[in-house]
């Protein structure tokens, strides 16, 4: 996994503020956000490995509230070629949970010591990365037990977008199925939303 | 003890127990719960030693203990797959039953009794051919195969030495088995050599020919083994009429019969009390005769006079005189004396062969079993008291064990009488004189709590009388345990094995018994094989013949 060298193509953005759990990230470019569940690096020396659980696109001065500009326009892109300054005070964010970090050449799925650091340039991985870190499910309790919104959909998100990057996807789900069903055998309902979602 | 890898047998892991209520097993994944059966035969790998055991129940387990009332979504194939093995799981309990060390020095010793139970997480694996072999012995000389563990190809193999050595008895309900496995037991007793067979043959079916349920002919010890086995006959023409010429004809004199021998009949006969105890009275009163002068005595005043004298009621006097003579209808009786049935029988003996006496049409009359047998043993019973009484202090004399096989036994040993028969004295004594008994019964409740608990080996099929249950497992080890493998077994050629001449309880499918092959597999060799043989080792012995 060290071929995270100067890939501009896959930066996403930097770090805008940091703590051992999770990170947020200011995308360059608005609405080029990674999706909800997809696997994230930063911190170039010791890298940190995140799982996209929130994604919010805003104001960049929170006292100054978009408002509705489309009335005269044709399309939802007119409003945004007759409005080019949008671009600049509108800003998409996204926030991951920390799930692993590297050391030692060693991939490990469970929190950093410490936060990566603000501006630390934050990739996507690539398939091959998603298939690494995801040949063990260890942190998937970190995602169950994540204080976001919907816990349940990060993690299968998750699992989902990284089945297709294992040479037998179907067989990835239901191991990863099994593994959530010993996590949560004490909460039927819960392992039966769960599965839904994951149900090829 | 590592050439025990968890293979494809492995069934799961150890998750919980104790010694007493036994292992609680997780059944793995793959392993299908409908594939395990109660009394299977598993072993377990600790890390010390090596535990043999029996499946003694299976479970439907979950995590979740509401998961009865909110079930997945199981129409979803995906989930339906995540969820069986995890969330929702088989389970097994197992009776540990042996252990192994694998210290060298342990082994030497073989299995013996789990005294611990393996710790959490040890894999447990169905038993395979070795560990059957390493538990029960090999088939040889001293191990005779009865039957394979029930779902397993491996010959089970029954120390028949250790068998012989003490009492042991047959059980089931009517129709499952008993005469077929009472056959191969006979067999086998017969091929180790270990001791001689005296069977009381009340069907006629162990001697010549015997019927299967569905009326297939099935062979005799006499046809398999005709060298070696005598056929007594008490019915001289049912023997003849069914092709079979007896090597003797029993008679017994009125003479030969002693007031014990009523006492045991009472019930059949149905005598009071008194008129039985009036046998001995009669015994003392008129001597050795005392049957036959008895039974010829006059009616009228003289018999009143006999009565005042013995001090005994002339009505019940009477009674026993009427019942009584019901003897004179049983063929083989006569009033002559100096017959020599029993002098015959040891004769045999003697010689190592083995005697089935058969009953002939007095099979169906139980007096006349009840009689014959408990007569005829008393004496051989007294027999083998002198010789190995006379070989005290030189073991190369004592006569050859001698087992002796009894049906309807609850007749013979119902508390009531148990301690008055021979066959009492013989369960309770064990092989003091080298004489044993092989019970063969479908009413175990009926045979006396002391002599039950005497039996050394007990081969037990289907059995659902509640109080059949409790008598066959009374003073066993993990009898609740076995009561649900018992009253499981299939009605047919299905049996629990326990006791004495095993290391722990088996369930074993009964081994085949009424096919041309079942006979070659026991030693048996049609005539054209014969005769190929005496050809072959004639040329051995004085080279090809000329010409």
């Amino acid at each position: 996994m060290n071929n995270h060298g100067s890939k501009r193509d896959s930066r996403l953005g930097e770090i805008v503020e940091a703590s051992t759990g999770e990170f947020s990230v200011q995308c360059y470019e608005l609405y080029k956000a990674p999706p909800l569940g997809a696997l994230v690096r930063c911190n170039e020396d010791g890298p940190v490995y995140g799982v996209v659980s929130d994604v919010i696109t805003s104001s960049l001065d929170p006292a100054r509230h978009p408002i509705a500009r489309g009335r005269d326009e044709d399309s939802e892109e007119a409003v945004y070629l007759s409005n080019p300054q949008l671009s600049r005070l509108l800003h998409t964010e996204f926030r991951a949970l920390v799930v692993g970090h590297e050391s030692d050449g060693r991939v490990l799925r469970y929190l950093a010591p410490r936060p990566p650091r603000i501006h630390s340039f934050v990739y996507s991985c690539s398939g091959d990365e998603v298939r690494t870190f995801s040949s063990s499910l260890d942190f998937v309790p970190i995602l169950l037990s994540a204080p976001v919104r919907s816990p349940d959909d990060v993690a299968t998100s998750f699992i989902r977008q990284a089945s297709v990057h294992h040479p037998e996807p179907e067989r990835f789900l239901v191991d990863a199925g099994r593994v959530l069903a010993g996590l949560l055998g004490r909460d039927m309902q819960r392992l039966n939303g769960l599965l839904k979602r994951l149900s090829p | 003890m590592n050439e025990h890898p968890q293979g494809d047998d492995r069934l799961g892991m150890v998750v919980a127990g104790s010694l007493t209520e036994g292992l609680k097993v997780r059944l793995d994944r793959e392993v299908s719960i409908e594939n395990i059966k109660v009394g299977r035969y598993v072993t377990v790998q600790g890390k010390l030693m090596r535990f043999f055991g029996v499946v003694s129940d299976v479970s439907l387990e979950a995590s979740d203990p509401s998961l009865g009332a909110s079930p997945p979504d199981v129409s979803d194939p995906f989930i339906a797959e995540v969820i069986s093995g995890t969330a929702a799981y088989g389970a097994m309990s197992v009776e540990p039953m042996l252990a192994l060390s694998s210290d060298p020095l342990a082994m030497i010793d073989g299995p013996q009794p789990a005294k611990t139970v393996p710790p959490h997480f040890s894999p447990v694996s169905l038993a395979t051919e070795s560990d059957v072999q390493l538990v029960f012995g090999e088939e040889d000389d001293r191990h005779f195969w009865i039957g394979n563990p029930l779902d397993m190809e491996t010959r089970l193999c029954l120390d028949i030495p250790e068998l012989v050595m003490r009492s042991n008895g047959v059980f089931g309900k009517s129709g499952t088995g008993k005469t077929f496995l009472t056959r191969l037991l006979l067999a086998g007793i017969l091929q180790s050599g270990a001791a001689s067979n005296l069977v009381f043959d009340m069907e006629s079916e162990y001697g010549w020919k015997g019927y299967s349920e569905d009326s297939r002919e099935v062979k005799g010890l006499k046809q398999l083994y005709s060298s070696k086995v005598a056929v007594f006959s008490l019915d001289e023409a049912s023997s003849k009429r069914r092709g079979l010429t007896p090597d003797y004809v029993v008679r017994i004199g009125f003479d030969e019969i002693e007031p014990e021998d009523i006492q045991l009949l009472r019930e059949s006969l149905n005598l009071s009390e008194v008129a039985a105890d009036a046998a001995y009275s009669l015994h003392r009163h008129l001597g050795k005769g005392w049957l036959g002068q008895f039974l010829a005595y006059p009616t009228g005043e003289t018999f009143g006079e006999l009565a005042t004298a013995l001090g005994v009621n002339e009505r019940a006097l009477s009674a026993l005189k009427n019942r009584l003579s019901r003897f004179h209808r049983f063929g083989f009786m006569d009033a002559k004396s100096g017959h020599d049935s029993v002098g015959q029988i040891l004769q045999y003996l003697d010689r190592g062969m083995h005697v089935v006496l058969e009953f002939g049409r007095y099979g169906s009359d139980l007096a006349a079993y009840i009689l014959v047998a408990n007569l005829l043993t008393r004496r051989i019973y007294e027999k083998y008291a002198q010789m190995t009484e006379a070989a005290m202090g030189d073991q190369s004399q004592q006569p050859r064990p001698l087992v002796i096989t009894i049906e309807e036994a609850h007749k013979f040993l119902n508390s009531r009488v148990a301690s008055q028969t021979i066959f009492g004295t013989i369960a309770r004594e064990m092989r003091k004189y080298n004489v044993t008994l092989l019970v063969v019964d479908q009413r175990p409740s009926g045979i006396d709590d002391e002599v039950m608990s005497q039996l050394g080996t007990k081969i037990t099929c289907l059995l659902d009388n509640e109080k059949d249950l409790d008598a066959v497992l009374t003073g066993v080890s993990g009898s609740r345990k076995l009561r649900s493998v018992l009253a499981r077994l299939e009605s047919k050629r299905q049996a629990l094995v326990f006791g004495h001449a095993l290391p722990m309880p088996v369930v074993i499918e009964t081994r085949e018994y009424g096919s041309p092959e079942s006979y070659r597999e026991l030693g048996f060799k049609e005539a054209a094989e014969l005769k190929a043989q005496v050809e072959r080792e004639t040329e051995e012995l004085f080279g090809p013949r000329e010409g």
